[in-house]
C-alpha cells in the first residue's frame, strides 16, 4: 500500500515537473478569478479585507478544478488507465498517491497566490502564517479528497472536462465554507478560530474515507 | 411480453386519482383560510408535501445505489434513476411553490436560509447526477458511477445542511424565518397528511410508469440487436 502511494506520487510529480501543465493551467486561471475580481468589484481595502478570503477560495476551487481535470486525463491519454487497472496494488494505494499529488499541486499555486493577493488587494496575510497554511491544506485535501474520486469519472464521459465542476462544486460546498471561515480568521476577521477549523478536519476524515472506500468501484475494468 | 393485464398499476392509478380528488377538496374547501396569512397559504399542501416527497426520493436513491454497489444487479440502477428522475422533478416543485409563498408572506423570493439552500443544493447535486448519466453511454460502467454519487451525494446532506447553519448564526439574516408547521389547527394538520399521503401515492404511480418505460426500452433494444443479427 505504502509503495503503491509512494510510486503513485513521484509519477505524477516527475510529469508535472517536466510539462508544468497541471500548475500552469491552474496558476494562471486562478490569478485572472482574481483580476476579475478587482475590476467587476472595485474594492476597498476594508471591503477587501473582509471579503478576500471567499475571493481567494472561488480562485483556488476553479483553478483546482483545472489541476484535478488534468489528473485523469492524463491517464486517459495513453491508456493508462488500463495500466492503473492492472496494476497489482491495492486500489486505495492508487487513490491515495493521485489525491496527495492533487493536494501537492494546488498548495503550489495557493502558496504562489498568496503574496499576489495580497499586493493585489492590500491585505496583510502575515498575522496568523501557521494557522493559514494548516487551513489551506486542509481545505486543499477535502477539496481534492472527492475531487480526485470525481476527475477519475469525469474522463469517462462524453463532456470530460465540463461535467467535473459540475458534480465536485455542490458537494464540496461544506468544505469551502468552513475553509472560508477559517481563512478569515487568518487574515484577522472576527469569526470562531477552532470550530471552523475542527470542522474541516472533520470534512476532510469523511471525504477521504467514502472516496478511499468508493475508488475502488471506479476503478473496476 | 407486456400484454397481459396491470391491474396492480391500474390499481394504483386509480388510487392515486381518488386521492387527489378528496385532497383537492380538502385544501381549497376543508382547511380553513389562516388568520393572517390568508389564502396564498393553502400552496403549503403542496409545498411540503412535494419537499417530503423530494427527500424520500432522494433517500432511495442512496439506498439502491447502495445495493446496487454491493450486488451489481441493473434493476437496482434502474430503480436509482428513476427515483433520482422523481426526485429532480418534486425538488423542482418545492423551489417554485416556495418563492411564489414567501413573497407575500415574507416579502422576499428567496432568502439563504439553511432549508431553502440545502433544497438549492441537493437540487444542483441530483441534476449533476442526471447529467452524468446522461453523458455516459457504457451501462455498466454508467451504473457503478451513477451509484457512487449516489451514495456521496445523500450523505453530503447533513454537512451541507449543518454548515449553512452555523455559518448563518454568524452572518446577519435578512428577513425572519418565522418556523411554520409551528402550532397547525387540527383540519389544517388533517389536511396537511392527507396531502402526504397522495403525494406519496403520486410517487409511487411515477416511478411504477417509469420502471415499465424502462423495460419497454430494454425490450425494443434487445429486439433491434435481433433483428440487425437476423438481417
Amino acid at each position: 500500500m505504502w509503495r503503491a502511494i509512494t510510486t503513485i506520487l513521484w509519477k505524477d510529480l516527475k510529469i508535472e515537473l517536466q510539462t508544468k501543465e497541471a500548475f500552469g493551467a491552474s496558476f494562471v486561471f486562478s490569478l485572472m478569478v482574481l483580476v476579475i475580481f478587482n475590476f467587476t468589484l472595485d474594492l476597498t481595502t476594508e471591503e477587501a479585507l473582509k471579503m478576500g478570503a471567499g475571493f481567494l477560495w472561488i480562485a483556488f476551487a476553479f483553478g483546482g478544478v483545472l489541476a484535478l481535470n488534468r489528473s485523469f486525463a492524463l491517464e486517459r491519454d495513453e491508456n493508462c488507465v488500463q495500466g492503473l487497472q492492472l496494476m497489482p496494488v491495492d486500489r486505495g494505494g492508487i487513490y491515495l498517491g493521485k489525491c496527495l499529488a492533487n493536494v501537492i499541486f494546488m498548495l503550489i499555486t495557493e502558496i504562489i497566490l498568496l503574496p499576489l493577493f495580497a499586493v493585489f488587494f492590500n491585505v496583510d496575510i502575515t498575522g496568523r502564517p501557521l494557522y493559514l497554511f494548516a487551513v489551506l491544506f486542509l481545505g486543499s485535501v477535502g477539496f481534492s479528497s472527492v475531487g480526485t474520486l470525481f476527475s477519475a469519472i469525469a474522463v469517462h464521459t462524453r463532456m470530460r472536462e465540463v461535467i467535473l465542476p459540475i458534480l465536485l462544486l455542490p458537494i464540496t460546498i461544506p468544505i469551502l465554507i468552513a475553509a472560508v471561515e477559517a481563512t478569515a480568521y487568518a487574515f484577522g476577521a472576527d469569526t470562531d478560530p477552532s470550530f471552523w477549523f475542527r470542522l474541516l478536519l472533520v470534512y476532510d476524515v469523511i471525504f477521504v474515507t467514502v472516496s478511499f472506500l468508493t475508488f475502488g468501484y471506479i476503478l473496476q475494468e | 411480453m407486456n400484454t397481459r393485464k396491470d391491474t396492480m398499476g391500474t390499481a394504483l392509478v386509480a388510487l392515486t386519482l381518488v386521492a387527489m380528488m378528496v385532497s383537492l377538496y380538502m385544501v381549497f374547501l376543508y382547511a380553513p383560510r389562516e388568520a393572517t396569512m390568508g389564502d396564498v397559504q393553502r400552496i403549503f399542501y403542496f409545498h411540503v408535501p412535494s419537499a417530503w416527497v423530494a427527500f424520500f426520493a432522494f433517500f432511495l436513491v442512496f439506498v439502491f445505489s447502495l445495493v446496487y454497489l454491493a450486488r451489481s444487479n441493473k434493476r437496482w440502477d434502474t430503480l436509482a434513476a428513476a427515483c433520482a428522475e422523481i426526485g429532480v422533478l418534486f425538488c423542482t416543485l418545492v423551489l417554485i411553490t416556495g418563492p411564489i409563498w414567501a413573497k407575500p408572506v415574507w416579502g422576499v423570493w428567496w432568502t439563504w436560509d439553511a432549508r431553502l439552500t440545502l433544497t438549492l443544493v441537493l437540487w444542483l447535486i441530483y441534476v449533476a447526477y442526471l447529467m452524468l448519466r446522461h453523458y455516459m453511454t457504457d451501462p455498466e460502467r454508467r451504473a457503478t458511477f451513477a451509484a457512487v454519487l449516489g451514495v456521496i451525494g445523500f450523505l453530503d446532506v447533513p454537512l451541507v445542511y449543518f454548515s449553512i447553519r452555523w455559518w448563518r448564526t454568524q452572518h446577519p439574516q435578512p428577513v425572519m424565518a418565522g418556523g411554520e408547521g409551528s402550532g397547525l389547527e387540527a383540519p389544517m394538520l388533517a389536511t396537511l397528511l392527507v396531502c402526504i399521503a397522495t403525494f406519496t401515492l403520486l410517487f409511487f404511480t411515477l416511478l411504477r410508469h417509469r420502471l415499465r418505460l424502462q423495460s419497454l426500452r430494454d425490450e425494443v433494444d434487445t429486439l433491434q440487436d435481433r433483428l440487425e443479427q437476423a438481417g
